[in-house]
């Protein structure tokens, strides 16, 4: 990064700077109308200074908040730009939420301005306007159905473009003078936090936060303007922010935006990223698409591909962190490079992928070797909304599947005796939006962050998670009882999609299970096994079989650690329905609310642990749509085989 | 959506699509009895009726597939007699079918470009070529089919292979291809027959789009009463080839003709 930008404290300053040095580099592209469209840096900037005259024309000041909803736009970007260059905070909310949870960040924020993508966030927005009587201007960007919509708040953003443009031409050093009067250690933006645990908060970061860790790790990874990302998570989401706006707005990077939530797979072999982030849920789907494929191609492919990948299990990943590999062995991975590697990569989009991150929770030791043996850098990072998201990040040639690396340049990290890990880092969130007891509670007198992480340093210095700390229990014998930790171990068979585990205060551990149905519809299907639907194939003993297979293996894998071999799973039940965000049983980033799940099916639980062989269960699930309804099952309940604690090494 | 309603109402125009005292008999079996209704510009009317009440007989004798013995059908203030599909297709009246009647083996985009057939003018030596006015003609129709496959949100399947896809999502490309034509009337026989309520939904939502965005005046058949009254300006019942009922939802639904023949009656 040859450039300086000394000086450039802000996002829209930092956007000027772009268009001035870069105005033709691309900056955003938009696939429509099945072709790629390219924003440069300077049309971005007109774009952005004219919402920003538009908004400005339309009483919005500095301070003000603007709700930003709607998926990965090349205006929804834009519209965060042109909130900041008059020194307002873009709020952006998840585009996928029901209308209900909107209500709370537009109250608590007071907010009165709101951009929403197409009518279906219209729609929303109009349905809590009861509740947020402030909300007095909203801007749409796609017309589509709107046409007959006369409620004074609605404003198209083609007018408020038009309305920017006119004051510009009036005033044009108005924007300038605006964008000067910024400071880095104003407030650069808001996040809401998903809320795993409880009420959501509104996470303060200020611009210097997030472009001092954007930095960090643009100059760790050497990122520059030639590289390409594609914008695919939800923009609301901390991390997409930060790869999507915060890295480009350093580094001078181009963004891809998607056609359709439907087309990222194939959007993505066209744009080929060389930077790319996915949860591991996400990595999951891709192996398990790719693992169903194979099985239904010919029979000479299929040993192909077992052959080379068996090859490169051996030796990719130690070719990829530069260890030494014997002669014939990299020959057999430049063989198999060029049958099967170089084109699974090209199928997955990855081919000029140099960096991909994941984090977010555990991703399973062999599904992460086996992107990295395939020669893709992929990586784990830990971090946060109230980080910035950087902490740690594993560097090249040091990766580990089970550590998230050590920390990154400008973190302090510390852990408390209960192993609560603290952060001490430029990136740290100035406050909770009016919340003074929750910033208190978790940013200490000295700046420390309490993560509510658990976990230690291994011994090359990288951090490793375990759980949460308030999560990590005891058995009723007072032995430890970690529940991710369980549930990870879990999710990394493919059958199973998430899992719950119970045993805080019990004697022993049991667990729901929910099956994946991609992947067990598919063994059924090989089997020639007939089913309705979810409901009847979560139901059959085969698959009951198959889940405590998997369980059993489980119990194997913590007979043989002795701190967790007492969290041995003595009973399961597979669920009748997956668990969803709508019904309040995952986060938006489909993480498990354990409390709430286990509140919810309390009859459930309570049988796990009366030893009852079957339960019925009637559950509220709301549909898509919003309306509610309901399903009823009875749902059987088995044992898994538990086995020996591994000899008393427990000496300690 | 309160305001809607007026403004919707304000849009209706004239008298387009007339039909008149039309009988349509197959040998002694009578499927279409003096029928008289008319179909206004922009509006959304539905025909409705039990099973074999000659529902799709009326959408075919405006198509042009059976010619009725009896009674006159008025177009645009002109009547027609005899008229083959194409030609009325040519006129601007374009069609959607029950059982669908897309190209299985070719992509969406092909089946969708089909739809805009009647409105290519360059001759087939050049089209075959792609060359010339040809290829500028192509580019120019795929870019209005680009607009429908983005307007009915099948992106992700342009390139896929209609006869594998799922029914909903074909009986969106059925609709797709009618749209192509950039109709002034679209019938559409029975577009939620089969389908889930989510995919009801989401058809209800173009088809009343449709009509909101391109102005098409939608004429549709449809067994489902619940869905056509919350999405037609009116609606025609039939029975047994006899009209017994017209007017708008709320009209039909007090009807006590209708109700009898939904809900059977002793005689």
């Amino acid at each position: 990064m040859a450039e300086s930008l000394a000086g450039l404290d802000t996002f829209p300053k930092l956007l000027m700077h772009h268009a001035r040095v870069r105005a033709e580099r691309p900056a955003i592209r938009e696939k429509d109308l099945g072709i790629w469209q390219t924003w440069s840096w300077g049309r971005f900037a007109n774009e952005v200074r004219s919402l920003a005259c538009g908004l400005a024309a339309q009483g919005f000041k500095r301070g003000d908040h603007l709700a930003i909803i709607g998926d990965n736009r090349p205006r929804v970007y834009a519209a965060m730009c042109a909130a900041q260059c008059l020194g307002g905070i873009p709020v952006p909310l998840y585009q996928d939420a029901v209308a209900t949870e909107m209500a709370f960040p537009i109250q608590n924020a007071a907010i009165a301005y709101a951009l929403a993508e197409d009518q279906e966030q219209v729609d929303k927005l109009f349905e809590i306007l009861p509740q947020c009587p402030t909300l007095a201007h909203i801007y749409y960007d796609e017309p589509r159905g709107l046409r007959h919509y006369d409620q004074p708040q609605l404003m198209s953003c083609d007018r408020l473009l038009e309305l920017g443009a006119a004051s510009q031409r009036r005033d044009p050093a108005f924007l300038e003078t605006e964008i000067a009067k910024g400071a880095g250690s104003d407030t650069a933006a808001m996040f809401f936090t998903s809320g795993t645990t409880g009420a959501a908060k509104g996470v303060v970061l200020t611009h210097h936060s997030l472009i001092d860790r954007a930095l960090a790790a643009a100059q760790m990874e050497g990122l520059t303007d030639a590289d390409v990302v594609l914008a695919y998570l939800p923009p609301a989401w901390i991390g997409q922010n930060i790869f999507s706006y915060a890295q480009p707005f350093v580094t001078g990077y181009c963004i891809c935006c998607p056609e359709s939530p439907e087309t990222v797979m194939s959007d993505m072999r066209d744009i080929g990223p060389t930077y790319y982030f996915a949860p591991p849920r996400v990595f999951e789907a891709l192996l398990t698409q790719v693992s169903i494929r194979m099985e239904d191609a010919s029979a000479l492919k299929r040993s192909l591909y077992r052959y080379f990948m068996e090859v490169a299990r051996r030796v990719g990943g130690n070719l990829l962190d530069g260890k030494s590999v014997g002669a014939l062995d990299r020959l057999m991975y430049r063989l198999g490079d060029a049958l099967v590697y170089g084109p699974l990569r090209n199928v997955l989009g990855m081919s000029r992928v140099r960096v991909a991150y994941t984090a977010g929770e555990a991703i399973g030791p062999d599904l992460f070797r086996f992107y990295r043996s395939l020669g893709i850098n992929l990586k784990q990072l830990y971090g946060s909304t109230e980080t910035s998201v950087f902490v740690c990040v594993q560097p090249n040639g040091q990766v580990k599947a089970d550590t998230v690396g050590p920390a990154v340049k400008g973190v302090e990290l510390s852990f408390t005796p209960e192993r609560e890990l603290l952060i001490r880092s430029p990136g740290l969130f100035k406050e909770y939006y009016k919340n003074p007891e929750a910033t208190a509670a978790s940013k200490d007198a000295q700046g420390w962050f309490h993560t509510g992480d658990a976990g230690y340093f291994d011994a090359d210095g990288h951090l490793k998670i375990i759980d949460r700390v308030k999560d990590v229990g005891k058995l009723a014998d007072g032995s430890l009882f970690a529940p991710k930790y369980l549930e990870n171990k879990l999710k990394f068979f493919p059958f199973i999609k998430e899992a719950v585990a119970f045993g805080h205060g019990r004697d022993r551990v049991c667990a729901f299970i929910n099956m994946d149905m991609e992947a067990v519809g598919n063994w059924a299907e090989k089997r020639g096994m007939p089913y309705s639907g979810y409901v009847d194939l979560a139901s059959r003993d085969e698959v009951y079989g198959l889940v405590r297979e998997c369980i059993e293996k489980v119990n194997a894998d913590l007979a043989a650690e002795p701190e967790v071999a007492a969290s041995q799973i003595h009973r399961f039940l597979i669920l009748h329905k997956q668990l969803e965000a709508d019904d309040g049983e995952l986060t938006r980033t489909s993480k498990v609310r354990r409390l709430h799940v286990g509140e919810k099916y309390a009859a459930l639980v309570d049988a796990l642990y009366a030893g009852k062989d079957i339960v019925h269960v009637e559950a509220q699930v709301r549909y898509e749509d919003g309306r509610t309804g309901s399903i009823s099952a009875n749902l059987k309940i088995r044992d898994a085989k538990t086995f020996p604690p591994a000899a008393a090494r427990k000496a300690a | 959506m309160a305001g809607e309603s007026n403004t919707r109402a304000g849009r209706i125009g004239d008298v387009i699509l007339a039909v008149e005292g039309v009988s349509l008999a197959f040998g002694g079996v009578k499927a279409l009895n003096a029928i008289s209704f008319d179909v206004r510009e922009h509006e959304v009317r539905a025909i409705i009726g039990p099973n074999g009440a000659g529902k799709s007989s009326m959408l075919n004798v405006i198509n042009g597939v059976y010619h009725p013995q009896e009674g006159t059908i008025r177009y645009l203030g002109r009547e027609y007699h005899d008229m083959d599909p194409h030609q009325v297709a040519v006129s601007g009246i374009a069609r959607t079918f029950q059982n669908l009647a897309l190209f299985k083996g070719m992509s969406v985009l092909d089946n969708i470009m089909s739809g805009r057939n009647l409105k290519m003018h360059s001759n087939i030596l050049l089209q075959a070529l792609r060359i010339g006015p040809a290829l500028r003609e192509e580019i120019e129709h795929r870019e209005v089919v680009e607009g429908i496959i983005d307007f009915l949100e099948i992106q992700a399947y342009r390139k896929s292979q209609v006869g594998q896809l799922p029914y909903g999502l074909q009986k969106r490309v059925d609709l797709a291809r009618a749209l192509a034509m950039e109709p002034r009337i679209l019938l559409l026989d029975e577009p939620m027959a089969g389908m889930n309520l989510e995919e009801k939904q989401d058809m209800c939502r173009f088809i009343l789009d449709a009509n909101d965005h391109f102005g098409t005046t939608i004429v549709l058949i449809e067994h489902d009463m619940s869905v056509v009254m919350d999405i037609s300006d009116r609606v025609v019942v039939l029975d047994y080839g006899r009209k017994i009922g017209d007017g708008t939802p709320d009209e039909v639904r007090a009807n006590q003709a209708v109700i009898d023949a939904y809900l059977g009656v002793t005689h």
